[in-house]
C-alpha cells in the first residue's frame, strides 16, 4: 500500500515536470551509467539549465505548446 | 461467458449515450442539465476509443508493440527517453491544451449549444483525434522528425516550403488573435489588469530564486509563484477600488495592445529562465489544476444550460460572427474539435518519449478527447449564463450601444430578454464596471466559470474573486504563448532570411536577435492593433481567420497522412484520413472565399473594402468610422485581411495537388514507397 502511494506521487512529479519541459533526472543518470560509463554526468543543476535552454532557447525553437 | 460481459457493458453505455444524445438533442423550450451533454460526450468518448481508436491502430497503422521507438532506439536521457504512458499523456495534454479549446465553443454559443456540441463531438472522433493519432505513429515511425521534415521527404521539397509557409502565417495570426483575448478581457478592468502585470516580478522572483538559490527547484518555485499570484489577485479587488492606484492600471484597448507589444519584444530577447520559463511553469499547473477543477465543478454544481439548444444565429446574422453555420461554425470551433497546430505537438516532443507503439492511441487520440472534452466544458460555461447576458458581453458596441439600457433594449428585441439592472448587477457580482462588448471568449468563459466554481467555493461574494481568476488564468497562458510564440517566430525568420544572408542565421548573436523579434513582434503587432482599434471589436475578423488557417493546417497534416498511407500501400483504409481532409478542405476553402468574395461586407473583405473605399472617394465617413483617416486604414486593413484569407486558400489548394501527386505515384508503384525507421515494412 505504502509503495503504491509512493510510486502514484512519484509518477504525479514525473507528470509535473515532463509537462514543463523537465524530464526524469535518475533516468538520464542511470542512462549515462548503462551506457556511457566513465563518461561525466551532468549534475541536477547543469541538467536543469540544459533542458531549460533546450525547451525555450534552442536554435531549432521548438513549438511546445499549442493555441 | 467471458465474452459475453464486456459486450453488454458497451451496449449499456451505448444506450446511456443514445439516450443523453436525446435529451440533448430533442429539448426545446425548457432548460436541460449539463449533466446530459456531459453523459453524451464521455459515452462517445469511451465508445470512439475503445473501437474506432482500435480499428485505426491495429488495422490501419498496424500497430507493433515490438516495434522500437525513437525513444528505445535513441535514448539519451535528454530528448529521447522512453516515458510511462500516464506521464507521458500529462505531458501531451498540457502541449496541446490552451486557449483555443476554450474561446472557440464560447463565441460559436451563438448558434445555441447544441450545433458547436455536436460538431466538437463528431469532429473529433472522425478528424481531431485521427490526425493528432496517425500524425503521432507516423513521426515515431520517422525517428520523431517534424512535420516539415515529413512533408519534405514524403512529398517533395516544395510541398515542404509551402507547408513552412502555412505553419509562419498560423504562428503570426495565432499570436495575433490570443493577444487580441487577453486586450479585450483587461480592457477598463483594474482588477484583471493589476494581477496579471503582477505575474511580470512573480515569475522574475520565482526565477532569481531557481537560478541561484535553490537551482531548479520546480516545485518549491510553484509554489512561491502560486502564493504570490494568490495575493495579487486578492489585493486587486483593493487596487481597483482605490481612487489612487485604479486609474493608473485602468488602460484603453489601443495603450494595452501597445504595451503587449512591447511587453512581447522585451520577453522574447530576455533569457528565458528569468521570465519565460518561470512563467510556464505557473501557467502550465494553473492550466491543468483549473481545467481539473472545472471539470470537477460541473459534476458537482450539475448547472442547467439557459442558452437555447440552437438559436436564430444559424442563419449567420449573429452579433458574434458574421456568416451562416456552414462553414462559419466548424472555423470557429477549431481546437476543441480538430487542430493542425496539434500535428506540430504530435511530430514534436511526444514521439521522441513513447514508449511503445501500442501507446500511441492512448496518448494520440486519447489526450484528443481529452481536449475535446475542455472544448464541451467551455460550451457549457457559456450556457450557463442568461443568453441575454452572454450577448451583452459578446455582441460589439457598434451593434449593442455602450449603456446597460441601450444595450438591454437591442438584445431584449433579438428575444433574449434582458432587463439593464441584470447587466449592471454581473459586473457588480463580478467587480467590473461594464460587463458590455467584452468579446473575445474569456471574459464570457470566466462569468461562466465564476458561475460555476462560486456554487460550491465561497458563495456569492466569492464571484468576484473567480471571475479573475479565471481571466489570470488564461491571460497567464495566453501571455506564455506569445511570449514561447514570437520567439519561434523570429527563429523561422531567422532562417527564411538567413537563406538569402547567411550571417542573419546566428542566433546567439544580440543585433540578429533584436532585428528578429522586432520583425516578428511587428507582424503579430500589426494584427493585434488593428484589431483593437476596429471598432467591430476584431475579434470579427482575426477569429475566423485563425480559425482557416488552424483548419488549414489541420488539412496539410491530414493530406499528408493520407498520402503515407497510400504510400504504405494501406489504400484500402485511405477513407479514415481521406474523409476529415475533404471536409477540412471543404470548410476551409468555402471559408476563405466567402471572406474574400462574399457580396456582403459583414462577410467579405473585398466587398467591406469597396463599400468603404468608395463612401471615402466621395469625403464620406461611414459608421463605426470617426474620421477620414479611420476609413482609409480600415479599407487598407481589408485589403490586408483579403491577402491573408487568400494566401491561406493556395497554400490548402497547393498542398491538395502535391497530394493528389503523391497519392497516383504511390498507387503506379507496385511496392510500398513510405520511407519508414524500423520494423517489417521499413527500409532502415
Amino acid at each position: 500500500m505504502r509503495d503504491a502511494v509512493k510510486t502514484l506521487f512519484g509518477r504525479l512529479q514525473q507528470t509535473g515536470r515532463l509537462m514543463v519541459g523537465l524530464p526524469d533526472y535518475q533516468a538520464y543518470v542511470e542512462h549515462r551509467k548503462r551506457t556511457h560509463p566513465g563518461e561525466p554526468i551532468m549534475s541536477y543543476e547543469e541538467f536543469f539549465r540544459e533542458r531549460q535552454e533546450s525547451r525555450y532557447g534552442g536554435a531549432n525553437g521548438k513549438i511546445g505548446r499549442c493555441c | 461467458m467471458t465474452n459475453v460481459l464486456p459486450r453488454v457493458g458497451w451496449a449499456v453505455l451505448a444506450l446511456v449515450g443514445a439516450i443523453a444524445y436525446g435529451v440533448v438533442a430533442v429539448s426545446r423550450g425548457e432548460t436541460i442539465n449539463a449533466v446530459w451533454l456531459v453523459i453524451a460526450a464521455v459515452c462517445t468518448y469511451l465508445i470512439a476509443f475503445r473501437f474506432y481508436g482500435l480499428f485505426i491502430a491495429e488495422k490501419v497503422l498496424e500497430v507493433d508493440p515490438n516495434r522500437e521507438t525513437p525513444a528505445v532506439r535513441y535514448n539519451d536521457g535528454l530528448d529521447y527517453v522512453p516515458t510511462n504512458k500516464y506521464v507521458l499523456f500529462g505531458h501531451h495534454f498540457a502541449a496541446i491544451a490552451g486557449a483555443g479549446p476554450l474561446v472557440g465553443p464560447v463565441l460559436a454559443a451563438q448558434m445555441g449549444y447544441l450545433p458547436g456540441s455536436l460538431w466538437i463531438l463528431i469532429g473529433v472522433v472522425l478528424a481531431g483525434a485521427v490526425q493528432d493519432f496517425t500524425v503521432l505513429m507516423i513521426s515515431t515511425r520517422r525517428d520523431g522528425r517534424s512535420l516539415g521534415d515529413i512533408i519534405r521527404s514524403e512529398m517533395g521539397p516544395v510541398a515542404g516550403a509551402v507547408a513552412l509557409i502555412g505553419v509562419m502565417l498560423i504562428m503570426i495570426i495565432l499570436l495575433a488573435v490570443l493577444a487580441l483575448v487577453v486586450v479585450k478581457a483587461l480592457a477598463a478592468s483594474p482588477w484583471g489588469t493589476f494581477t496579471v502585470f503582477a505575474t511580470i516580478p512573480t515569475a522574475m522572483i520565482m526565477g532569481l530564486y531557481g537560478r541561484f538559490i535553490r537551482p531548479g527547484r520546480v516545485g518549491e518555485m510553484s509554489i512561491i509563484g502560486f502564493a504570490l499570484l494568490l495575493a495579487a489577485l486578492i489585493y486587486g479587488r483593493t487596487v481597483s477600488e482605490s481612487p489612487e492606484l485604479g486609474p493608473l492600471f485602468t488602460f484603453k484597448g489601443e495603450t494595452l495592445a501597445l504595451i503587449i507589444i512591447g511587453y512581447g519584444f522585451v520577453a522574447s530577447v530576455l533569457p528565458v529562465w528569468l521570465l519565460l520559463a518561470p512563467r510556464d511553469y505557473l501557467s502550465t499547473f494553473l492550466k491543468v489544476g483549473t481545467i481539473t477543477a472545472l471539470a470537477i465543478g460541473i459534476v458537482i454544481v450539475l448547472p442547467d444550460l439557459k442558452m437555447p439548444a440552437v438559436t436564430k444565429f444559424i442563419d449567420g446574422t449573429g452579433p458574434v460572427f458574421k456568416g451562416g453555420l456552414f462553414p462559419f461554425l466548424f472555423i470557429t470551433i477549431a481546437c476543441g474539435s480538430v487542430s493542425g497546430f496539434h500535428a506540430l505537438i504530435s511530430s514534436g516532443t511526444t514521439p521522441k518519449m513513447l514508449e511503445s507503439e501500442a501507446q500511441g492511441r492512448f496518448i494520440g487520440y486519447g489526450g484528443m478527447l481529452m481536449e475535446s472534452f475542455v472544448a464541451i466544458m467551455a460550451m457549457i460555461a457559456a450556457s450557463v449564463l442568461e443568453p441575454g447576458v452572454y450577448f451583452a458581453m459578446n455582441s460589439p458596441a457598434g451593434v449593442i450601444g455602450a449603456d446597460a439600457a441601450k444595450a438591454a433594449s437591442v438584445i431584449s428585441g433579438w428575444g433574449f430578454v434582458v432587463t439593464p439592472e441584470m447587466l449592471t448587477q454581473v459586473a457588480q457580482d463580478i467587480g467590473e464596471n461594464s460587463i458590455l462588448s467584452r468579446a473575445g471568449g474569456a471574459p464570457t468563459l470566466a462569468v461562466g466559470m465564476a458561475e460555476i466554481f462560486h456554487r460550491f467555493l465561497g458563495g456569492k461574494a466569492m464571484m468576484g474573486f473567480w471571475y479573475h481568476f479565471a481571466i489570470l488564468f488564461e491571460a497567464l497562458f495566453i501571455l506564455t504563448t506569445v511570449d514561447a510564440g514570437t520567439r519561434v517566430a523570429r527563429f523561422m525568420i531567422q532562417d527564411l532570411v538567413g537563406a538569402v544572408i547567411p550571417s542573419f542565421r546566428v542566433t546567439k548573436s544580440w543585433t540578429n536577435n533584436l532585428i528578429g523579434s522586432a520583425l516578428a513582434v511587428m507582424c503579430w503587432g500589426y494584427f493585434l492593433y488593428a484589431g483593437v482599434v476596429d471598432p467591430l471589436g476584431g475579434i470579427n475578423t482575426l477569429w475566423p481567420l485563425f480559425g482557416i488557417s488552424n483548419q488549414m493546417l489541420a488539412g496539410i497534416a491530414l493530406i499528408m497522412c493520407s498520402v503515407v498511407l497510400f504510400k504504405m500501400k494501406k489504400e484500402k483504409y485511405a477513407w479514415v484520413t481521406l474523409l476529415p481532409t475533404a471536409w477540412l478542405l471543404i470548410c476551409t476553402l468555402t471559408a476563405g472565399l466567402q471572406k474574400l468574395f462574399d457580396p456582403s461586407p459583414a462577410i467579405g473583405f473585398l466587398a467591406h473594402a469597396s463599400k468603404f473605399g468608395e463612401a471615402l472617394a466621395q469625403g464620406q465617413v461611414l459608421a463605426p468610422a470617426k474620421t477620414i483617416e479611420q476609413m482609409s486604414r480600415i479599407v487598407f486593413n481589408d485589403y490586408v485581411n483579403a491577402v491573408m484569407a487568400g494566401a491561406f486558400d493556395l497554400v490548402v489548394v497547393a498542398m491538395l495537388v502535391f497530394g493528389v501527386v503523391s497519392v497516383r505515384k504511390a498507387l503506379a508503384s507496385p511496392r510500398v514507397t513510405a520511407i519508414e525507421i524500423g520494423g517489417k515494412m521499413g527500409h532502415a
